[in-house]
């Protein structure tokens, strides 16, 4: 009961420090400005388009996926930067000495941060992506295959690297740890891409090298599954015909939802990591 | 006495406190930083009730010893119980406050909300938060500020904070690193002032402070640590019981060798120091000066600082007084100007 409860305790000060410090209100207003812009975007986009039914749909969908490409970044970017300095600056300078005094573990630390940070980067994703799915269905009428689950994949992969640069910030500097989930992300999506030029090639040595990438750092597995969730619907994509074809090469287009062993890798990768961090914790001297 | 080898809270949840258990007690508690070795064999009982100093010169591992005796370092050897339960055990932390040397709280709270959040990460009933929180700030002396941020604070205010934090919910064990490094002389004050009115409510506080004269005038026992161990544990009474006297005296070259029969000696000027000296035993050592040919100018009976004995504990020599000048302690009881003074002996009972 003393480790649930101080963990909450930790999920509720880290909350109140995000809105006190204004991250969330930071968040609101690039929602709305992204929102807004992406709105006007897609709007001229569906009104100007040369082309119309199934290859407009792709087309729209090739967007969506790109501006959750970039959603995805800004994701990544907020998590890395709410997580890296949550745990090592605040040994250095002594506040959390008084914290762990407390009839507190340091497992509570570690894990009520990620709870309350997850708490902030899940809201984020998940209210600026259904908002932007909405705006795009009013202003051109697209939906894609799965619009729920494409931002929760999104959540999702930015709870991965939230999670490896909270564990990193138990160790190392705010801006190595940032860094490195920052640089992960890209080497996680750039294994992905290898692994799926692999499969096209049938060439092992990449498709391997993607199962790496997913293995070690699993965001990917999860932007694929946002990308997948953001595509046009199999009847689109049957009538676009030859024209989907140019689409399923590039590295922004999944043919497959994640398979459900690498869903649950992605959430087993989770809980080990945190272990890993609780473990680094108690083994830090203040 | 159980191995203390967890650092983290999560060792003991069940281990109850013996109801008359040292509020402290280690055994050849070590810390090692690789070939760094901070702690050497740390032995040291603190009884309930007291007010404890922990002194030692810097890098003695003070510090360390601290954060071992809360948990917040795990020891590389030894053993060590904190109010009844291993070190680092969360039963135990409930009952201790602690005032960190590098204090530091959430600059973005107000500094009732940081005492809040300490009320309920120490599992205090919330409907006691308002009282506890009203009577920790106007103890402390912010009572005024208190709905303020914490990041405007000074430092001083901000050690006030910290203080207000170790002392909520009426903890056994209060746990004080360097508790007035940014206070000004009134806040010193202050800070003398809770001591006191927490060794009146009978619980204990451990004092790691490097002002002597402080520690002198609120400890009940000392500790003094060196290079990692404990080089004396005693009362402040005994500490302070030790007496010496300063004489001066012409015409004996021999004179600190007969001294040296007494206690250990020392030169200060022109002035030959016996550091320890038997009650009684003064104006026999006077009557055997004059016996070899010496003439007594005076006799200073000097009652030891606590800084005196911690430099001669450690084996560093006392800084010499300015000329015409005495040692603190000196001064506290009624000296004899060395010119004014008629040959002979002060008598002790002046002292």
């Amino acid at each position: 009961m003393i480790g649930r409860g101080a963990i909450f305790v930790i999920a509720r000060l880290t909350l109140r420090e995000a809105f006190r410090r204004r991250l969330l209100w930071a968040l609101v207003v690039l929602t709305l400005v992204l929102v807004v812009a992406t709105g006007w975007l897609f709007g001229k986009a569906a009104e100007l388009s040369p082309i119309d039914g199934a290859a407009q749909q792709l087309v729209l969908s090739q967007l969506l996926v790109m501006i959750a490409f970039m959603f995805s970044f800004v994701l990544t970017m907020t998590a890395a930067f709410a997580a890296s300095p949550a745990i090592g600056p605040e040994i250095e300078n002594g506040l959390l000495l008084a914290v762990l005094a407390r009839p507190v573990r340091r497992s509570d630390v570690l894990l009520g941060r990620w709870l309350g940070l997850a708490a902030v980067v899940v809201g984020y994703a998940l209210a600026a992506g259904y908002l932007e799915l909405g705006a795009v269905k009013l202003l051109t009428g697209y939906l894609p295959v799965d619009p729920m689950a494409a931002p929760i994949y999104l959540a999702g992969e930015s709870l991965v690297l939230l999670t490896l640069a909270l564990v990193f910030s138990t160790r190392i500097a705010p801006v190595a740890s940032g860094s490195i989930a920052v640089v992960g992300f890209g080497l996680a999506w750039m294994g992905g891409i290898a692994g799926g030029i692999g499969d096209y090639l049938n060439n092992d040595p990449l498709r391997n090298a993607g199962t790496i990438a997913h293995l070690i750092l699993p965001s990917d597995t999860l932007w694929r599954g946002a990308m997948f969730a953001l595509e046009p619907p199999p009847d689109v994509l049957a009538a676009a015909g030859s024209q989907a074809r140019i689409f399923t090469v590039s590295p922004f287009f999944a043919g497959t939802p994640p398979p459900l062993p690498w869903l649950a890798w992605c959430a087993a990768w989770a809980v080990a990591t945190l272990a890993i961090g609780v473990l680094m914790l108690r083994r830090r001297e203040l | 006495m159980a191995d203390a080898s967890s650092a983290d809270a999560g060792s003991d949840l069940s281990a109850a406190p013996a109801v008359d258990a040292p509020a402290i007690e280690t055994h050849e508690l070590r810390k090692q930083f690789g070939r760094i070795v901070a702690l050497a064999g740390l032995t040291m009982t603190v009884r309930p009730g007291e007010v404890f100093g922990f002194l030692g010169p810097n890098g003695a591992g003070k510090t360390t010893a601290v954060k071992l005796l809360l948990g917040l370092s795990r020891p590389s050897a030894g053993t060590g119980r904190v109010l009844g339960a291993p070190i680092g055990a969360v039963s135990a932390r409930r009952r201790i406050g602690y005032l960190p040397e590098l204090f530091r709280y959430q600059g973005w709270m107000t500094a009732r909300e940081v005492l809040a959040f300490h009320c309920e990460l120490a599992h205090l009933p919330r409907s006691s938060w308002e009282t506890e929180i009203r009577e920790a700030v106007e103890l402390v002396g912010l009572a005024e500020r208190s709905s303020g941020r914490v990041e405007t604070f000074s430092k001083g205010m901000q050690q006030r904070l910290g203080l207000a934090v170790a002392l909520l919910g009426r903890p056994d064990l209060v746990v004080l690193d360097e508790p007035t490094s940014a206070l000004d002389p009134i806040g010193r004050q202050d800070v003398r002032r809770i001591i006191g009115s927490m060794r009146d409510r009978g619980a204990t506080v451990f004092l790691n402070s490097h002002l002597l004269t402080e520690v002198e005038r609120v400890c009940d026992r000392v500790a003094i640590v060196d290079r990692g161990r404990v080089v004396a544990e005693l009362s402040m009474a005994e500490l302070l019981a030790e007496k010496g006297v300063r004489l001066r005296v012409a015409g004996l070259s021999g004179a600190r060798a007969i001294a040296g029969r007494y206690g250990p000696t020392r030169l200060d000027g022109e002035w030959l120091v016996v550091d320890a000296i038997a009650d009684g035993q003064v104006p026999t050592l006077v009557a055997e000066l004059v016996a070899a040919g010496g003439a007594v100018h005076a006799v200073v009976p000097a009652r030891h600082s606590l800084e005196e004995r911690f430099l001669s504990l450690l084996g560093a020599a006392p800084e010499a007084a300015p000329e015409g000048v005495e040692p603190e302690a000196a001064q506290a009881g009624p000296t004899v100007e060395p010119e004014a003074a008629p040959e002979g002996v002060e008598p002790e009972a002046r002292r």
